[in-house]
């Protein structure tokens, strides 16, 4: 017993020195290729302009945290993501709700929903600089756009799929249709929100970053733009570096979150139809 | 007895096919009754259309012609005397054992406060007393009957529906489970109409057992009246000659349907 779960920490130890490997052969490959030790000074030059160098990247970002630099446009990004996120839960959720359970408003809706869902919907991007402004409020409508769908399509398969017999038993115990719909069909919906979290929390994050990129004065989205615009190849991957972080974090959160909201599902991997 | 607290009248259920035309009548003219009190069963071959009838009992189902009486009321709704215990999992997995207790008071308008304190007493009746907080998914099945029976009792109907509530249950926490349904049932005499394909179950428990033909059209077959003496302890009445000679009688009817019913599910 002891010997096996010294085994399972040996291997996870293992685990996570050959990630720590990966990204260090990454990055020392990307060192080698863009410093003049290995290869001459002129080509060494020629995919700095490209590809940025390492230690270059990193004192960028250093420079941001020790400077401060970045805190007020990482703040608004995280904001935009924030409301995206929860405006977009809130009108997926009562749509879904709304649509699952009136047959004939679902029929109206259907072909137009799959056509909105299969529109790229960055292209609603330039639209809303210019009926939000470049501030907070356009990124936060791309998001929602992104948003919606997945938490709309994640309650719509929740109702549907909520245990008849679960249905029928609350009938049984009195529950009149609104109490059906409190107590059954909305906390049944919300257990599929919760769990298209993850996905819903990303495409926020997105909405925020490609919005404030195409088009804002603040954010980190912005400051990438910036970066481009005057060939600053480190800045730009110097963003890409933080943005990547805070998607890991928010992810992260979102799995605390999930964990403590869901303790009434069954802890294993199994799916439970409710 | 005078008026019976549940009575069918010639009910007929048909159900359009999967097909599309075609018609399956899964309960054809049954009629029987049970009086105030009462423990019934019903017994058939698997398929017959048991939870049928059952559904219709508790106005989840509205049959295609015939109608059902409660206590000489024709039934058109929900039957809100009733009380049902499902065959399948029936607890919100999202509400606590407490929660899923009070679900039905708390439908009803009941002060918060009574709510709990009455949901307290009903979990330490079914023994579950300490388990309050804890969810469906961390209770074993014996676990989870027993607060679906509490759930239903709580709210103190007149009449129990139970749909082979302890099949899904191992052999001794179903004996267990049902010498507490007999406690619980002596101290108040509900009218409980009771489903199950164990005629042995349906003997112990029951004062009089009705059997059903095997399906399609199922109907009533015969009754039995069960005069094995009160209180019965399940595990001990299976070996009493009246018992032993009840099951023969009853099974002699009973075994022809099953044999049919088999021949059916294997075409």
């Amino acid at each position: 017993m002891a010997k096996a779960a010294n085994d399972a920490r040996l291997t996870r130890g293992r685990l996570w020195f050959y990630q720590a490997l990966i990204i260090a052969v990454l990055f020392g490959a990307w060192y080698l290729m863009t410093e003049p030790i290995l290869i001459s000074e002129a080509s060494a030059k020629n995919t700095a302009f490209f590809f940025g160098r390492p230690l270059a990247v990193l004192k960028v970002v250093f420079d941001w945290f020790v400077s401060g630099k970045i805190y007020p446009h990482l703040a608004i990004t995280l904001w935009e993501t924030l409301l995206a996120f929860a405006a977009g839960s809130v009108l997926g959720l009562v749509v879904g709700l709304w649509l699952a359970l009136s047959p004939t408003a679902s029929a109206l809706a259907e072909p137009y929903i799959t056509a909105l869902n299969a529109m790229p919907r960055v292209i609603l991007a330039p639209i809303f600089a210019v009926w939000f402004g470049l501030g907070v409020l356009s990124k936060v409508a791309l998001g929602v756009t992104l948003v919606f769908f997945v938490v709309f399509f994640n309650v719509f398969q929740g109702v549907k799929e909520v245990s008849p017999v679960v249905l029928a038993n609350a009938r049984m115990l009195g529950a009149t249709k609104r109490q059906l719909l409190r107590y059954i069909y909305l906390p049944s919906a919300t257990s599929w929100v919760f769990s298209s979290l993850h996905t819903a929390v990303g495409m926020a994050f997105v909405g925020a970053v490609v919005g404030e990129y195409l088009g804002s004065a603040r954010g980190v989205g912005y400051l990438i733009l910036q970066a481009e615009g005057v060939f600053d190849i480190n800045t730009v991957i110097g963003g890409i570096l933080v943005l990547t972080l805070f998607a890991l974090l928010l992810d992260f959160i979102v799995t605390r979150i999930e964990a403590r909201l869901l303790v009434w599902r069954p802890a294993s991997a199994e799916t439970e139809s409710l | 007895m005078g008026v019976p607290a549940l009575a069918f009248e010639r009910v007929t259920c048909a159900f359009a096919d999967r097909g599309g035309s075609g018609r399956y009548t899964a309960v054809k003219d049954a009629s029987f009754a049970i009086g105030g009190g009462e423990f019934v069963s019903l017994v058939g071959p698997t398929g017959c259309g048991k939870s049928t009838l059952l559904n219709v009992a508790a106005g989840l189902l509205a049959p295609s012609s015939g109608r059902v009486l409660v206590d000489g009321q024709p039934l058109t709704a929900v039957n809100a005397r009733a009380g049902y215990m499902f065959q399948a999992e029936a607890l919100m997995p999202w509400r606590s054992a407490l929660a899923n207790v009070t679900a039905g008071l708390e439908f009803r308008g009941t002060p918060p406060a009574e709510t709990r304190a009455r949901a307290h007493e009903w979990l330490a009746r079914v023994g579950l007393a300490g388990f309050e907080t804890r969810y469906p998914h961390q209770l074993s099945g014996g676990m989870r009957k027993r607060v679906a029976l509490a759930q239903t009792l709580i709210l103190d109907p007149e009449i129990l529906l139970m749909d082979e509530p302890f099949s899904a249950l191992d052999i001794q926490t179903r004996q267990l489970m049902e010498n507490e349904l007999l406690e619980l049932w002596a101290a108040d005499r509900k009218s409980v109409l009771f489903i199950t394909h164990d005629l042995e179950e349906a003997i112990a428990l029951s004062d009089r057992v009705i059997v059903l033909s095997a399906g399609p059209a199922t109907h009533p077959l015969g009754e039995f009246a069960i005069d094995l003496p009160r209180p019965r302890d399940v595990a001990e009445i299976r070996m009493t000659p009246r018992f032993v000679e009840l099951h023969e009688a009853i099974w002699r009817v009973l075994k022809s349907e099953v044999l049919k019913g088999y021949g059916q599910s294997r075409k």
